[in-house]
């Protein structure tokens, strides 16, 4: 396996990931925000997101910069900042094609990607529109029981995955606190893109504590160090969200050249993170 | 009577369908159903997982926990809205129109088209009654209220609680039947307001207020709890 190299910032790791990938990210802290915002910068286009199961502000703010042809979802949605405008108008004007899924299919897919098997049979979605409009999702037979409809999802094998870590060292191994479906996400993925809080010296795997939760530089492709990478998302044990910035997010987005300027501001204008 | 605010009705209207449940699942954008599982907890002693909760006994170990946990039936109650719900029961949580350049779209589906299956007592909640929302069918079912015999399909929904009643699912008639009326509010606004049809018994109790004791802990450590994940909710409703 070719060693992780690592960049000088996100903005060079963004410049190693290529159009038309399909691309995974991850719903909780740490969001790799600065690595979204070097992908608007570089004018990543193509992308097929798969939001592992959900996304908020990162996928509405990639899609609204068009970055993104294809969204696979269980949901995109700023929570309790209100709905993803971005999202919502570009599925509704057909910019983006949605895939539409439920949160435990999308694990399962990663899961059957992890373990390099073709499905994963889940309970679940028969009798929705969800699992009509998804030509990939198959119901099957329970071939141990009789009489028994089961629905078989494809592996998802993303070509990456983009993670936003407390800590890397510099030998590539990841920790990642308790976010475990990370370590899903790089397993599932050919490669792994990560901006980091901290790069160390020290050989994470070498540290029981540590290592417990933690990605081996096996599956991890590139590192940058972000500091404040969440940002403007929160970062446990780092920082706190933004509010300001995400509320302000949150009402001009939608509105044309409202979030045209606010790109402009927020992401070309390169700001540093309010401390 | 005392005097509680529509919301803290429906917290402890929610809560009065929790007696027996053991543990309480919480989805996203739910702080109202969340005060009524944290009310429970109270009450009951329900233990009560909150998705996106960073208090240690509320938060749960990761989305992949939660659905495998629902899967092996360590969880006995959930709640779902809708941008519409039908008179069956089905939920849409994906938009209105023809799918998929639909003329309103939502967030998406969320856990709903799994664990609606999978929780034996799911409790719909939307805090807008009216045509607009309560439909005849809706124009996508994220998730279906009933399947057929031969769909593996322990869970499914229980009741429905808006700002005007509560209403229990009948799940082999497939039809919502009235079960009681919040003070200040008919059946025929009910009957107006609604875009199904439903059942109704000839003598429709009022919806059962919350008493000191009920309303001292929605405004004591239930409205301290739900600021973490709802801190806007928590301090617009509760001021804290």
């Amino acid at each position: 396996m070719p060693e992780p190299e690592f960049f000088t910032d996100a903005d060079a790791l963004a410049a190693a990931i290529p159009d038309n990938v399909k691309l995974a990210i991850f719903k909780d802290s740490g969001v790799p925000m600065e690595a979204a915002r070097a992908l608007i910068r570089r004018r990543a286009k193509g992308l097929h997101l798969v939001t592992i199961p959900t996304a908020g502000m990162i996928a509405d703010m990639l899609i609204g910069s068009g970055c993104v042809d294809i969204v696979e979802t269980a949901g995109v949605s700023l929570g309790e900042f209100g709905p993803a405008r971005e999202f919502a108008n570009a599925v509704k004007a057909g910019q983006v094609k949605i895939m539409d899924s439920t949160c435990p299919a999308i694990y399962s897919g990663i899961q059957a990607g992890e373990k390099g098997i073709p499905f994963m049979p889940m309970r679940g979605l028969i009798g929705s529109d969800i699992l009509r409009s998804r030509d990939d999702y198959t119901v099957i037979d329970n071939p141990l029981s009789r009489d028994d409809p089961i629905v078989a999802l494809p592996a998802i094998r993303p070509d990456i995955s983009l993670i936003h870590v407390p800590l890397a060292d510099r030998f590539g191994n990841l920790w990642i606190g308790r976010q475990s479906e990370l370590k899903i996400m790089a397993h599932a993925s050919i490669r792994t893109f990560v901006t980091a809080e901290k790069i160390v010296d020290t050989n994470i795997m070498e540290d029981e504590k540590l290592a417990a939760a933690s990605i081996s530089s096996l599956y991890v492709s590139g590192v940058a160090l972000a500091e404040r990478g969440a940002w403007p998302l929160d970062m446990p044990g780092h920082y706190t969200i933004d509010r300001n910035n995400v509320e302000e997010y949150a009402r001009v987005s939608g509105s044309g050249d409202g979030f045209q300027a606010w790109i402009a501001n927020n992401i070309f204008a390169k700001p540093v993170a309010a401390e | 009577m005392i005097t509680c605010k529509p919301e803290e009705l429906m917290i402890s209207a929610i809560s009065d369908l929790l007696d027996d449940v053991g543990h309480i699942a919480v989805g996203v954008l739910s702080p109202i159903p969340g005060s009524a599982a944290l009310l429970a907890r109270a009450r009951n002693g329900a233990r009560v997982s909150i998705i996106g909760s960073s208090v240690p006994e509320f938060r749960t170990d990761g989305g992949v926990d939660l659905f495998d946990a629902a899967g092996q039936g360590r969880i006995d109650a959930f709640f779902l809205s809708g941008g519409q719900i039908d008179g069956a029961a089905n939920i849409n949580l994906t938009g209105i129109g023809d799918y998929p350049e639909m003329d309103v779209r939502w967030s998406g589906a969320f856990g709903s088209a799994y664990l609606y299956f999978q929780i034996p007592k799911v409790i719909l909640f939307r805090d807008e009654h009216s045509r607009r929302t309560l439909v005849d069918k809706v124009d996508f079912i994220s998730a279906p209220g009933v399947s057929e015999t031969s769909v593996y399909r322990p869970g499914g929904p229980y009741a429905l609680v808006t700002p005007l009643c509560v209403m229990m699912f009948d799940r082999l008639a497939a039809r919502f039947t009235l079960k009681s009326i919040h003070p200040g509010h008919s059946l025929e606004e009910i009957r107006d307001q609604t875009g199904f049809d439903f059942d109704c018994p000839d003598q429709v109790p009022e919806t059962v207020t919350p008493d000191d004791e009920t309303l001292s802990h929605i405004r004591g450590d239930v409205a301290r709890a739900i600021a973490n994940p709802y801190p806007a909710f928590a301090k617009e409703m509760f001021g804290v």
